[in-house]
């Protein structure tokens, strides 16, 4: 399956090259194999790499386990309603790679890619190589994504972001200051306030959803409706939906609600959104009321939702009765400006988000803004494809579990571009 | 029914709203755009404000006609009171501002409104302006906004609208986050 062209190997072909060898990277080179089309799998470093080297130390799956599978493979431990650790995400995608014997290429960092007519040239810190088709599995989740207001800061403050951050014992004694109200941030909060420090937690929108409603898991809750697998094209505002922040979900063994009434009870401060920084002094947005009134509201509708389906599918004999949370407390007053330094904030950790990496993409596919061109993971290049971006095909498209119906719908398409387009060992000028 | 099915827009036109947003969204330069205001003392605490011409789709652009404020300060504080405060100015921008978002949004979610009424509050402490305690801002420390809405909606729906309109309002924005402000003299 893998040709060499040239003399010194330095320069090989095959029909298709998956860059990453993540659960996504992995998923795609089952579905390719089933179709019987070579591939190869480039990887920087080794099988999860992201998940071994760039998640903080207490992490957990936000999925439970018995909804973690991929193409011909899925969860068969004795604790299904379990959240996996790091360490398990990563014995469980390793031993993936080696059921599906994925042609995986450790060690090698792609460079760049580039259109060379017809062709694909991949150029890697070990060679080259040439195909007809390219899969971009590098993650959606590889540089943080950190405000202009960082660069204000006082240089005597630390900063950390999620991808270095690894556990309160990481920093500097003293107070912090976690920005960001997603699954991150909120953890961060819960956890570095556990360890016996003040903590203020600046949240813009975010999306609150409890880890149980009714008896059942949300993620079983959201299965069930349909929610998942709701389709990039069916969605009104596809652009919208793609940037919605993730729930403020934790998997823990203790099942428990993260939100921000939880926190506030274990003393961290909530303010609004982190607006700037200016002589040393952090300023809030004053629309903490309505962000948290907009969340409420957003939950509100999920769980009426839920109620609904569980009326209609006539469940409401087997289950607990339909629950309102409360709504989340807010500050009569909340804090609008804080001197980092006088209040002793010693650091900052930026909970804001992380986006893909496409500075090695040498193909015209990227906007302005730095987001992929793509339609349901098909780039607008031919031959280019895409996976695990945020509801690339489906709400689920991130979700480990989200990669079986992407990798199934996008091989087949490859399949069928690499049918209409000459094969690779036809030598190019 | 005729009555439900027909499209209500409130005096809204949405679909020129949405049009705008379509191809705004294609073109963001023709998204930018500048408000002007040129104001004259008069005497006293009395000055006169007028709007007249601003720029927006990549061209300039007038109002029907120029509308003028009178801004001054009350009897109480020995001013003659020939107008509005100008910080009640600010609580006239930011109902406004609310109020036209609520219809803008109740159309768009096909609500139809009967009756919408706004009271502000804004509250403040004149030791600030008057320089007795530098602790002590200068602006309002805080702003109560209540809204009594008589609309063909559940409650929950009516609360969504107002929230929609805070997240989409201009005048809240630039109340409620820092924005950069340079007064020179020429």
């Amino acid at each position: 399956m893998i040709t060499r062209t040239g003399r010194q190997g330095s320069s090989r072909a095959t029909d298709a090259v998956i860059i990453g060898a993540g659960h996504c990277g992995l998923a795609m080179s089952r579905c390719l194999a089933e179709l019987g089309i070579g591939h190869v799998v480039l990887e920087r470093g080794e099988v999860a790499n992201a998940w071994r080297h760039e998640r903080w130390d207490s992490l957990r799956l936000l999925t439970p386990n018995w909804q973690s599978r991929l193409p011909g493979y899925a969860y068969t431990g004795n604790d299904p309603d379990g959240f996996m650790t790091m360490a398990e995400v990563i014995r469980f995608i390793d031993r993936y790679a080696r059921v599906i014997a994925a042609p995986v290429l450790p060690g090698i960092a792609v460079t760049s890619v580039f259109r060379s007519g017809n062709f694909y040239r991949v150029e890697t810190s070990q060679g080259c190589w040439r195909c007809r088709a390219v899969v971009i599995a590098t993650g959606a989740f590889s540089v943080p994504v950190v405000p202009a207001a960082s660069r204000e800061i006082p240089p005597e403050i630390a900063q950390l972001t999620t991808r270095n951050y690894r556990n309160p014992g990481s920093l500097p004694a003293g107070n912090v200051l976690v920005v960001g109200g997603s699954a991150s941030g909120l953890q961060l909060a819960e956890e570095i306030r556990r360890s016996g420090r003040d903590v203020t937690l600046a949240v813009g929108e975010h999306v609150p959803m409890p880890r149980t409603y009714r008896g059942r898991d949300i993620q079983w809750w959201l299965d069930a409706l349909g929610v998942l697998d709701e389709r990039y094209d069916e969605i009104d505002d596809i652009q919208r939906a793609r940037r919605v922040p993730s729930p403020q979900l934790a998997g823990s063994p203790e099942r428990n609600r993260l939100d921000l009434n939880r926190l506030q009870s274990l003393g961290v401060k909530v303010t609004g959104r982190l607006m700037g920084v200016c002589n040393g002094k952090a300023q809030f947005s004053g629309s903490l009321a309505n962000i948290c009134a907009l969340a409420d509201l957003k939950l509100g509708r999920l769980l009426a939702r839920i109620d609904n389906w569980a009326l209609e599918n006539s469940m409401t004999g087997d289950i607990p009765a339909p629950e309102r949370f409360a709504p989340t407390r807010v500050d009569g007053s909340p804090l609008l400006a804080l001197d980092l330094a006088k209040s002793g904030i010693r650091s900052v950790v930026w909970a804001t988000g992380l986006r893909p990496d496409y500075s090695w993409l040498r193909v015209p596919v990227v906007d302005s803004k730095g987001t992929l061109r793509h339609q349901g993971g098909v780039v607008d290049a031919p031959g280019l494809y895409a996976m695990g971006l945020p509801f690339m095909r489906r709400r689920k498209s991130s979700y480990i579990h989200g990669a079986e119906d992407d990798a199934r719908e996008l091989s087949a398409h490859l399949a069928t571009y690499l049918a209409s387009t000459r094969p690779c060992t036809v030598a190019v000028a | 029914m005729d009555m439900q099915t027909r499209t209500l827009n409130n005096g809204v036109n949405v679909e020129s709203l949405l049009a705008a947003r379509n191809a705004l969204a294609a073109a963001p330069e023709a998204a930018k755009c500048q408000w002007r205001a040129s104001c004259d003392w008069v005497s006293g605490t009395h000055a006169r404000t007028t709007v007249d011409g601003f720029s927006a789709l990549g061209a300039e652009q007038r109002h029907r006609s120029a509308f003028t404020f009178e801004t001054d300060h009350p009897e109480l504080f020995d001013s003659l009171d020939q107008g509005a405060t100008p910080v009640e100015y600010v609580l006239v921008g930011l109902a406004g501002c609310l109020t036209a978002g609520i219809a803008s949004v109740a159309a768009n979610r096909n609500i139809r409104l009967h009756s919408v009424r706004a009271t502000l509050e804004g509250s403040m402490d004149l030791q600030g302006i008057l320089g007795i305690d530098s602790d002590v801002r200068n602006g309002f420390d805080d702003i109560r906004v209540v809204f009594h809405i008589d609309a063909d909606a559940s409650r929950e729906d009516i609360e969504a609208l107002v929230a929609q309109s805070q997240k989409r309002s201009a005048v809240f924005d630039i109340i409620t986050n820092p924005t950069n402000v340079r007064v020179e003299v020429k």
